[in-house]
């Protein structure tokens, strides 16, 4: 009963992420199809990826032959900020949540889920399980319709629909800065960091997976040098 | 392109992917004590989830300004009522509300 309660309640918090990843894999999928691929193609790359900004890079590189290097390269950068949140997430995993359910529930750190799982007191399978489940099946059915539909919606809709993950992104991030003034702090230096990365001659230049990941472990790293958290962080 | 190609990249790709997250998180078995290390844990998703919002999602939409707006409003909502799905659909809605009044001036 408590497994099946915990499994629901992930279940339940995992629709926001998943109707989030609709629209940014909706955009996907058409990005796919104007590059060439099939629409097979484009569902098969969500389906055993699972990362908006990783499988963006990846079907650019994909459209020419034999750049195998590049591609592992661009992959490390961008995503190499999952080793950190994967490393924050072992600490809250509790007792049961070992061995195998790691190596396949792993599969699943995104950002969004892992921004979820991290408030949670401790982290057990079921509920990680259950959290998964319609953010991975909004992330594959969207890069389906976007594949398939194309340019359907009218250019308004889909407008607005980019701006859903990063509200999400907002509403993880806002309620906790106000409460926090160290995290507010923090916050705000990897936000001036990360406009000078976009901004700034020669900084802009550098791919923005790798920008985001140096901003983030450099605020971070201020953040622990000045405000270092206490126990039961 | 061949299928044989899609497949090598696919492998790389996802295969890179996977062992990044599952790797860390299988290995790290204990309960990290260092409170320089379990400080950079606890910034870091907050620091990632800023750098990539900021200033990106500005240029998400159509307009900046609409994106402004809607980030504006996610912000406040997000400070009152924290449900991340209710702070996802009004954020789409003022996108979508203020770029059809933008239409109309």
């Amino acid at each position: 009963m408590k497994i099946k309660n915990s499994f629901l309640r992930g279940l339940k918090s995992g629709i926001p992420i998943g109707l989030g990843y609709l629209s940014v894999s909706f955009t996907f999928g058409i990005m796919a199809i104007s590059l060439g691929f099939e629409w097979w193609q484009a569902v098969l790359i969500s389906m055993t990826t699972v990362t908006s900004a990783g499988q963006l890079s990846g079907i650019t590189i994909m459209v020419n032959p034999g750049q195998y290097i590049e591609m592992l390269i661009s992959q490390l950068t961008i995503n190499i900020r999952y080793s950190f949140m994967a490393v924050s997430l072992s600490q809250k995993a509790d007792s049961k949540f070992k061995g195998i359910f790691r190596w396949l529930l792993g599969f699943f750190i995104t950002d969004e889920i892992f921004a979820v799982a991290i408030n949670e007191e401790n982290v057990t399978r079921s509920f990680f399980s259950g959290l998964a489940v319609i953010p991975y099946l909004g992330w594959t059915l969207g890069t389906l319709a976007g594949a398939l539909l194309g340019n359907i919606l009218p250019d308004s809709v889909m407008s607005a629909l980019c701006i859903a993950i990063y509200g999400m992104f907002v509403a993880i991030i806002a309620p906790k800065a106000t409460k926090e003034k160290p995290l507010l702090a923090v916050v705000a230096v990897a936000l001036v960091l990360s406009c000078m990365f976009y901004y700034l001659p020669v900084l802009k230049d550098i791919s923005s997976g790798i920008s985001v990941s140096v901003c983030a472990v450099a605020a971070a790293i201020v953040g622990a040098l000045i405000f270092p958290k206490k126990e039961e962080a | 392109m061949d299928n044989i190609q899609f497949l090598i990249y696919l492998l790389i790709m996802a295969g890179s992917t996977y062992l990044i997250r599952a790797v860390p998180f299988a290995a790290v078995k204990k309960k990290i004590n260092n409170t320089f290390i379990r400080s950079f844990l606890y910034y870091i998703p907050y620091t990632v989830l800023t750098a990539m919002t900021f200033p990106a999602a500005l240029y998400a939409t159509n307009s900046m300004i609409s994106a402004a707006i809607g980030l504006a409003v996610a912000i406040g909502i997000a400070i009152w009522k924290k449900d991340l799905t209710i702070v996802a659909v009004a954020a789409c809605v003022t996108v979508f509300v203020s770029e059809y009044v933008i239409g109309l001036l």
